[in-house]
Order: C-alpha cells, then structure tokens, then sequence
C-alpha cells in the first residue's frame, strides 16, 4: 500500500471526509508553491494535487489557464516539479498527487519519469488527456513503479467501461461532477445518484472534483462523496492574497472544518 | 487492445474523459452511415447540385510553358462552393449531425475557410452554428468574419495563447466538453481524435477520386507527381488518398514561414517532433520541455502546430515526402498564377505552387503534376499586403 491508499484507509476508518486541494506547480514561482504546499500539508490538508503548467490546457477554464500561464512565465518545466516533490518530501508526509497534459510526461520519456517521481516521493498522477483507452500501457507502467494512476469518471456510469475504468483506477476515483471544463459551477441535485452509482461498483474513496466554488457546495458533495477535490476556487482565492501561505492554511482550515460537519 | 484509430503509431483518442462516450458514438454512427446507401446519395446530391462538383481538372498551360518542364494539372477546389475544398467535409459531418439529432453545431476556424463552409452548410441544413476563431486569424481574414456573420453564424473571438487556429481548437474543446450532449464539433482537418481523422479524409477523398476520373480526359492515368499544402492536412490527404496504391510520388508542403527557427514557421513534420496534442498522437512544434511552440506562417490555414496522424503515417513510411516553401515564395506564386492564368489562388494553396514551380523545371516535359489548388485567393488580398506592394 502506498502513501496515498494508506492515508485514504485511515480516513475512511475514522469517517473523515478527504480534502484534495489543487494547485499550479511555479504559480507565480516555485518558492511560493512549496510555501503553499507546507501551508496546506500543516493545516489539515488530505492530498495536494499539483498541476504541471502546459501552453494549452484545454480541459481547464480559466482560472486554471492563468496559473498554468503565470508558471510557464518563469519557465517551469518538469524536471523542477520533480525537484519541488523531493523538497516538500523531506519534511511532511502528505499524498501528493500530479496532474497535467501527457505531452510534457511523453516528452521526458515515460518510465525515467515514473522513477524519478517516485525516487522524489510522488505518490499519484492524474492525466487530463489520457482516457482510460489510451492508458493500457501507461497504466502498467505506474504500477510498476508503485503510482496511483487515478482516471476520471464521467456524471453517467454505470456501464460496462465505467467497470472497467473502475478496475483499473489507483488511490481513489476522480468523479467528474458535471459536463464541463475545471472551475465551473456544478449542479448537486444528481450527483448523490452518480456517487452511490459507482459505491456500487468499487471499493475505493470517491472523490467529486470540477466546480466546487463555496463551502456549501463543498459540503453537499461531501454527503455522498468520500472527498472533495477543489482547485479553480482556491486559485482565485490564491491570486487575490497579499500573504498566499496564510491565505492557503485559512482556505484549507475553512474547507476542512466545514467538511467535519457534513 | 483498449486503443482505436491508429494509423502506425499514430492517431488515437487523446481527450477528456467526458468526450469519449460522444466520440464512441459517433464512431459508431458514422460506421453505419458509411455503409448506408441513401446517405451516400444525399451527399453526392448535395456534392453535384449544391456545392457544384465534380470541380474541374485544369491543365495550366502558360504555367507549364513559364515553368519550363512538366506538365502543370491543376484540381480546382478553388471553384467548390465557398470557395475552398473545406465545404466536402462540412457537407458530410452535417449530415451526420442531422441524422444524431444534434441541433447545434461548434466548429474551429484559421483563415476562414472552414469557419465559412461551416456556417453555409448550418445554413442549408437549419443547425444552430458558433465559430470559434483565434482573434488574430479575426483580423487578418477580416472577410471571412462577415461571410460567417451573414451565413447566420455567431463568430467567437478567441484571446488566449497565441490567438490562431491552435488556440481557437483549445477554445473549441472546451466548448465541446461543455456541451457535448446537444452539440457536434465539425472538425476541419484530419486532426483531432479518432474517428475524424479517418472521417474527414474519406469526406475530402472525393478530391483524389475525381481527379483519378478525369486524368484520362488529357490522356493520363496516373500524374508523375501529386503536390498539395500541409497544415493540418485535409486537401493533401483528401487528393493522396486515392492514389495511395498507385505509383504517384505525393509531396506535402508545409509552411515555412519567415525562417528556420522555432516560433518563425509551421513545420510540423520537418521541424517537429512526436506528441500528443489536440486528441492525436503525431508530429507537434514544441519546446525541449513538451510545451507547444508559437508558430507562423503568412497563410492562416497553415498556421498549426500539429498536422494529421495520417501524414505522420505517411511521412514514417516514405510514402510522401514533406518539404518547405517561405512566405515570401507563395506570395510569388500567388502573384504568379493570377498573372498567367487568371486564377487566384490561396495563400495555402500557393505553398504548394510555389514548390511545383521549383520542381517542375528539373522534370521531362514527358511527366506530369497534379496540384491541388485547395482553395481561392480573395480573402487573402488585403491581409497580406500584396496589392499593396504590387504598387
């Protein structure tokens, strides 16, 4: 078992519900990121979802494509969310998961860079434009290497493919809460119906990610859900903070005490 | 086997999860459709009666004697309703959309073209039409913008990124996400993920098959060589296709811009190396990092990244070869065909001109080139300054 199932077991043991908070890797720099990254990991956060910046991130809205685009100012590039992971790695134990484009992981050859995000102490991958048909191979690779490649799952299971990309998904499910990019708003009513859909058919902790913009909304995912994944909201909270390590504990002691209460 | 759609190495289906359930139908309709007589008629009643095919096959004397070499046969896409051979595969995945029940229609456009066949076909068939459109391509192809406008069609200016044809598909996309359960996105070349690489070149394949009829009208079968511009790829692989088992040497042209140098051109499969981008696997401009470059080319249409996975194919097997001609050559060929033979003809289409004019002088006047002239020139006179310079 690694970090991230680990940490996702003693969760469910004590029914807690998971915070997974979503940040820009160099957003505005890479200094600030792992003053981020503490902040969150010292304030109760369960998983931090780093994303690495791409020229075109056409499954973000945008909120998500001005960070990408801040980062990519200051030229970051792979290798250094790398170094940031190992960084972070030395001193605080919280799962951390990335998430981007395949290209920029193509680019630096796939299995070189599954050993050294694990050597860095990584623990998950979320790929934006890797369905689950295009992850045969990919996915073994993770496993090799002992990373959770967590798929997406759209707002209509049920289906035979969703069983599949059940099977084959690591550390918990990213349920997509609604049609649409990252960072719009999401409408609750059906998703306590597509959350028990896939208890149904898996084991693993769900979490509800795209669009959760307030607590309540936060909290009402959480009823169902296992865990909430929340990335555009806090961006924007991020982008107006004169002190961003202050304002990511405050936002993630919010989130989190509100989710005791669900 | 999970992975569908490969030519070789590549293709595939590289989008967001919430697109594969839409993509999955759509394969399947479009098999249906494929093998359904009555939709096969519809469509050659809407080629012949609509959009004026078979277009005609054109032997450019004054352009073969001012080359000096061999015989010049020009395709004339130019004169397809529209004017470009854009509207081919706009016809064919509207009807498609018509028959899925989709009433509304989003659609990516560079120089226009597309964006215009686009919208003339939503016209004809009563689809609602949005037209995503970088915000420089707006400008630069200013008349375009108001043929859609007048068609009906809302034209949405995109701002991000470099503001072209790359950033009006990032924009399309996510559109399409968005509202995939009542919307079809017209893709407008042989990009995007499977099945449309395969859909739009058997949409533009019409091109290669009337030209494979007409040859024996000037006493040919099969021309020496077949030349045809390259961005994305849909006029190339529409006329290659056909004559994939013949013994024609087909030649792809890409756009290479102002230079050499990474950001100053469009060569995707001379200067570009394999990824993954916009639903495919193929050849992309992109920095030592995997971020997708800039790109230039003085022809909007050819102003892309990525080209087709087909031609990735194509390009690994040796059975095209893929080279490069300026901005400042097309222009010449662009002014060139308007002075011999009273055609004028695209910035995109004068890319591969522009190179039959090179090859032409070193072959027999025995041999013979087919070109496709992909589309017609209008739109490009203002925004490329070339009155202008003319005086």
């Amino acid at each position: 078992m690694n970090r991230l199932e680990k940490h996702f077991t003693e969760l469910q043991k004590r029914h807690e519900k998971a915070l997974i908070l979503y940040i820009t890797a160099g957003d505005p720099d890479m200094a600030a990121t792992l003053n981020i990254m503490q902040a969150l990991a010292e304030n109760g956060v369960d998983c931090i979802e780093l994303g690495i910046p791409f020229s075109d991130p056409m499954a973000d809205g945008p909120v998500i494509q001005r960070a990408s685009a801040r980062a990519l100012l200051n030229n970051i590039n792979l290798r250094d969310i790398l170094s940031l992971v190992k960084t972070f790695r030395q001193t605080h134990q919280t799962p951390v998961v990335l998430m981007g484009y395949f290209n920029t992981i193509l680019h630096f050859g796939p299995e070189a860079f599954l050993h050294e995000y694990r050597a860095a102490g990584g623990d998950g991958l979320i790929i934006a434009d890797l369905p689950f048909e295009e992850g045969e191979h990919f996915e073994s690779l993770c496993r090799e290497h002992s990373i959770n490649l967590i798929y997406l799952v759209s707002p209509e299971p049920g289906t035979e493919r969703t069983r599949n990309i059940l099977a084959a998904t690591g550390g918990f499910v990213y349920c997509v809460s609604h049609y649409g990019i990252t960072g719009q708003h999401t409408d609750n009513n059906q998703l306590d119906n597509i959350v028990r859909s896939l208890k149904s058919m898996t084991t693993l902790p769900i979490a509800v990610g795209f669009g959760i913009s307030s607590v309540e909304q936060a909290q009402q995912a959480a009823r169902s859900a296992d865990g909430v994944i929340i990335g555009s909201w806090l961006i924007s909270e991020l982008e107006q903070a004169q002190d961003k390590k202050l304002a990511a504990a405050g936002f993630c002691i919010t989130l989190k005490e509100a989710l005791t209460l669900v | 086997m999970r992975q569908r759609g490969y030519f070789g190495n590549y293709g595939g289906q590289y989008v967001p999860e919430l697109l594969m359930p839409a993509l999955k139908e759509l394969e399947q309709v479009y098999n249906e459709l494929s093998n359904d007589i009555t939709f096969k008629q519809e469509l050659d009643h809407l080629f012949k009666h609509y959009a004026g095919r078979p277009t005609p096959l054109y032997y450019a004397e004054n352009l073969t004697r001012h080359a000096g070499g061999a015989g010049i046969y020009l395709k004339r896409e130019d004169l397809n309703h529209t004017g470009s051979h854009k509207l081919n595969n706009c016809l064919g995945q509207a009807l498609i959309a018509k028959k899925m029940g989709k009433k509304r229609v989003i659609a990516e456009t560079g120089a226009g073209q597309h964006g215009v066949a686009t919208a003339t076909v939503c016209a004809l068939l009563g689809l609602e039409c949005h037209i995503f459109m970088g915000n420089e391509d707006t400008i630069r192809q200013e008349l375009n913008v108001f043929r859609m406008k007048l068609l009906g069609a809302e034209v949405i200016p995109v701002y991000s990124g470099s503001q072209t044809l790359k950033d009006a598909i990032n924009e399309a996309i996510r559109e399409w996400v968005a509202s995939v359960k009542n919307t079809f996105y017209i893709f407008g070349s042989v990009v995007g993920p499977h099945p449309y690489p395969t859909m739009v070149r058997n949409f533009q394949s019409i091109i290669g098959r009337e030209a494979l009829q007409q040859l024996p009208e000037f006493g040919l079968s099969v021309p020496d060589y077949i030349i045809a511009c390259v961005g994305g790829g849909s006029n190339s692989m529409g006329i290659f296709h056909p004559f994939y088992s013949t013994t024609a040497k087909l030649v792809g042209v890409e756009a290479g811009g102002c230079g050499p140098a990474i950001g100053d051109n469009s060569c995707s499969l001379g200067k570009g190396q394999v990824g993954v981008f916009h639903g495919k696997k193929s050849y992309f401009l992109q920095d030592e990092y995997g971020q997708i470059a800039p790109t230039h080319s003085v022809a909007a249409g050819l102003d892309y990244p990525g080209v087709g996975p087909e031609h990735a194919w194509y390009k690994e097997t040796g059975r095209a070869e893929y080279v490069t001609i300026t901005d400042d050559e097309a222009v010449q060929a662009y002014k060139t065909l308007a002075h011999l033979e009273g055609i004028i003809p695209a910035l995109e289409s004068s890319h591969a001109l522009a190179y039959t004019l090179k090859l032409a002088p070193h072959l027999d006047k025995k041999q013979n080139i087919l070109v496709c002239l992909s589309g017609r020139g209008d739109k490009d006179i203002i925004s490329s300054n070339i009155i202008r310079n003319e005086e």
